[in-house]
C-alpha cells in the first residue's frame, strides 16, 4: 500500500485552478521530487497535503487514511511535516525551543498538569527535551541551541527548519525549495543532508526544487506539473529527455546560429 | 529547597504585611494602595498572557473583570449576609471564611466562560479585528450589567463589605489583603509555569507565526482557547478581589477607561514579561497614587509620562527580557532551574 496517495485532486482558487486532476502516489522510503515552472501548483499541492487547503475535488490518503477535510495540526499529528519555501521559523523562541514545540502532539498533558507538574508532565518535558538535543546534535546544531533563528545565516536556517521538522517524528517530509537561496556549498551539503536524513529516519521524501542539480541528483523518481496537470512522471534520466518537460520547463538549446 | 526559596520569601513578605497591618503600622490607606496594587498584578500579567505572549490586541480586559466582579458579588451577598435585595443570608455567613475562595473561583470561571466570545472569532481573525471585537465585548458586558436591574443596574452593587466584616469576626485579621496576596501569588506562579512549560510556548509559537504553528503539531485554537480563557479568568478574579476592597461596585467602573489603564501597564512592563508586567503594575499604581494630589491634572501627567517611555523605551522597562535575564544571579532563587532556552 502506497503511503501518501493523492487522487484526482483539483483545487480552486476562486475561479483560478491551482490544480487539476492530479494524482500522486508515494511508495514508503522513496524519494521523489515535484517540479514544474513557477505557479504550477506545486506550493497549492503541498498545502493541501499539509492540511492547510481543504481539495475543491478528490481525495488524499496517508496511510489509508482518508486526510482530507483534517486540520493542519491533525495530520502533522499522522506523521506528516514540512518546511516551508520562504522559512518560517518561531524567531523570538530559541533554537532548542523550535524544536520543542514542533513536538506539541506528542507532549500528551494539557493546560492543569502545565501548572501543576505532574509526574506526566515530568517525564513528557523530559523526553521532548532529549528528542530535541538528539536532533540538534545529530544535524550539528548544538552550539546553536539558544541562539534565536533570526540570528543564524540562511543555511542553518534551513537546517533548523528541517531540524524542526524532524523532531516531531514524521513518516513523510514535504521539504518546499530546500535549496532556494542557498550557495553552492550549502548545495552540496544539503545534497547530503536530504540523502542521510532519509536513509537515518527511514523517511518518505517528497522535494519542490528548481536546482535541477539537488533533483536529478538525489531524486529517484520526478513528477512534473505544469499548470496543475501533471506532464511527466519518471526516472531523472527519462525527464531529462522528455519533449514536454523540456518545453515547458527545463528549456531548449537553441540552435547556435538562430 | 532551592525552588521553593521564591515561594517561601512571598509568604513571608505576605505574613509579614498582614501582621504590620493589623497592628497598624501600615495605616488603612496603605492597605488600599498594596490591594491596588496586587489586583493591578493580577490584571496586568493576565491580559500580557493574550497581549505579550500570544501578540494578539485585547482592549476589554474589563469587561472580564465584571463578570468577575458581579459574580462573586452577588454570591456572597446572597449566600453570607443580609440584603434588601435578597433577604437573609441562605449560609451561616461565619462559612464565608471558607467558602470565598470558592465564590471568587466561580466568577473567575464565569470570566473566562465570557473569554470564549472573543477566543472563539479569534480563530479566524486577529489583529485590528480582534481587538475591536474585545471591544464590543467590554461594551457588551457593560450594557449588559447595566440593564439587570436585580443587582442594581446603573446605580451599582454593594454588600460586600459585610462578607469581610463577618470574615473578619471569626479572625480579626485584615482578610481583603490576605486574599489578595494568595490571588497574586497564585497567578504569577500559574502563569510562570504556563508559560515556561513547552505546552504553554506553543501560544508564543502562535504569535511568532500562526501558520508554522497550526502546521509544527500545536493546535492552534485549542492554544487560543486556553490563553483567552485563563486571561480572562484570572481577570475575573482580579474583579471580585477589587469588588470586595472596595465594598461596591458600577458599571461605569468597568468601561474601556479601565482596561486603557490595563493596557499602559501591560505596555509599560513589557511584552511577553511576566517580571516586567508585575514591576509595571506596582510602579504605575504607585505613580498614580502619588500624583493623586494634582487631581485631574494627573490623567494629563501619566500620558505624557507613557509618551516619554514610547519615544525612548518603546519596548517598555523589561522588553522580552525577564528580571532573570539581566541579574542572572537571581536564577538561584528563583526557579528556572529546568529551563533551557
Amino acid at each position: 500500500m502506497a503511503l501518501l496517495e493523492v487522487k484526482e485532486v483539483t483545487h480552486f482558487f476562486g475561479g483560478l485552478r491551482a490544480v487539476y486532476n492530479l494524482n500522486l502516489s508515494l511508495e514508503n522510503g522513496e524519494l521523489v521530487g515535484l517540479i514544474g515552472p513557477n505557479g504550477a501548483g506545486k506550493t497549492t499541492m503541498f498545502n493541501l497535503v499539509s492540511g492547510f487547503y481543504r481539495p475543491t475535488e478528490g481525495e488524499i490518503r496517508f496511510n489509508g487514511k482518508d486526510i482530507s477535510g483534517l486540520r493542519p495540526h491533525q495530520v502533522t499529528s499522522l506523521g506528516i511535516a514540512r518546511t516551508f519555501q520562504n522559512i518560517r521559523l518561531w524567531n523570538s523562541l530559541s533554537v532548542f525551543d523550535n524544536l520543542c514545540i514542533s513536538q506539541h502532539h506528542l507532549l500528551g498533558y494539557g493546560f492543569l498538569q502545565s501548572v501543576l507538574r505532574t509526574p506526566k508532565f515530568r517525564s513528557s518535558e523530559r523526553r521532548v527535551k532529549k528528542t530535541a538535543e538528539e536532533m540538534l546534535r545529530m544535524l550539528g546544531l548544538s552550539h546553536y541551541a539558544l541562539e534565536f533563528p533570526k540570528n543564524l545565516p540562511y543555511g542553518l536556517q534551513r537546517r533548523v527548519e528541517i531540524g524542526r521538522a524532524l523532531s516531531l517524528r514524521p513518516k513523510l517530509l514535504l521539504l518546499d525549495e530546500p535549496a532556494a537561496g542557498m550557495n553552492p556549498g550549502e548545495v552540496d551539503e544539503l545534497i547530503d543532508l536530504i540523502r542521510w536524513i532519509r536513509d537515518e529516519f527511514k523517511l518518505t521524501v517528497l522535494l519542490i526544487e528548481h536546482h535541477m542539480r539537488v533533483v536529478m541528483n538525489i531524486c529517484e523518481r520526478i513528477k512534473v506539473v505544469d499548470f496543475g496537470e501533471t506532464i511527466a512522471d519518471g526516472s531523472p534520466e527519462q525527464i531529462r529527455q522528455n519533449r514536454r518537460v523540456i518545453q515547458a520547463y527545463l528549456g531548449e538549446e537553441e540552435p547556435v546560429n538562430a | 529547597m532551592r525552588s521553593y526559596s521564591s515561594l517561601l520569601s512571598y509568604i513571608a513578605l505576605g505574613v509579614l504585611a498582614v501582621i504590620a497591618s493589623k497592628t497598624g503600622i501600615l495605616n488603612a490607606y496603605v492597605q488600599i494602595v498594596l490591594m491596588f496594587i496586587g489586583i493591578n498584578v493580577i490584571l496586568s500579567t493576565s491580559l500580557n498572557l493574550v497581549n505579550g505572549y500570544m501578540g494578539e490586541f485585547s482592549v476589554g480586559h474589563a469587561g472580564f473583570m465584571a463578570v468577575g466582579a458581579y459574580i462573586t458579588s452577588v454570591l456572597n451577598v446572597m449566600l453570607f449576609t443580609q440584603s434588601s435585595l435578597f433577604g437573609p443570608p441562605l449560609l451561616n455567613p461565619s462559612s464565608a471564611l471558607f467558602l470565598f475562595p470558592v465564590t471568587l473561583l466561580i466568577g473567575g470561571i464565569g470570566a473566562a466562560l465570557a473569554g470564549l466570545l472573543v477566543a472563539i472569532p479569534s480563530f479566524r481573525t486577529r489583529g485590528d479585528y480582534l481587538a475591536i471585537i474585545t471591544l464590543a465585548v467590554n461594551y457588551i458586558v457593560k450594557s449588559s450589567v447595566e440593564n439587570i436591574q436585580v443587582i442594581g443596574g446603573a446605580r451599582g452593587f454593594m454588600g460586600m463589605r459585610n462578607v469581610i466584616n463577618s470574615m473578619q469576626d471569626i479572625i480579626n485579621i485584615p482578610w481583603a489583603l490576605v486574599w489578595v496576596i494568595i490571588c497574586v501569588g497564585a497567578t504569577v506562579w500559574i502563569i510562570y509555569r504556563f508559560v515556561n512549560s513547552t505546552y504553554g510556548k506553543g501560544i508564543v509559537a502562535v504569535r511568532d507565526d500562526e501558520i508554522a504553528a497550526e502546521i509544527m503539531s500545536v493546535n492552534t485554537q485549542r492554544m487560543k482557547m486556553v490563553a483567552f480563557m485563563l486571561s480572562s479568568g484570572l481577570a475575573g478574579i482580579a474583579g471580585g478581589l477589587f469588588a470586595h476592597v472596595l465594598g461596591y461596585i458600577n458599571p461605569g467602573t468597568f468601561t474601556i477607561m479601565k482596561s486603557t489603564e490595563v493596557l499602559v501597564m501591560v505596555y509599560l512592563g513589557g511584552m511577553g514579561s511576566l517580571s516586567g508586567s508585575v514591576l509595571s503594575a506596582i510602579l504605575f499604581t504607585i505613580i498614580l497614587e502619588a500624583f493623586r494630589p494634582l487631581q485631574v491634572a494627573k490623567w494629563v501627567v501619566v500620558p505624557l509620562l507613557l509618551i516619554l517611555l514610547m519615544l525612548f523605551r518603546p519596548e517598555g522597562i523589561m522588553g522580552h527580557r525577564e528580571l532573570t535575564d539581566i541579574f542572572p544571579r537571581l536564577r538561584r532563587w528563583f526557579g528556572a532551574k529546568e529551563e533551557r532556552g
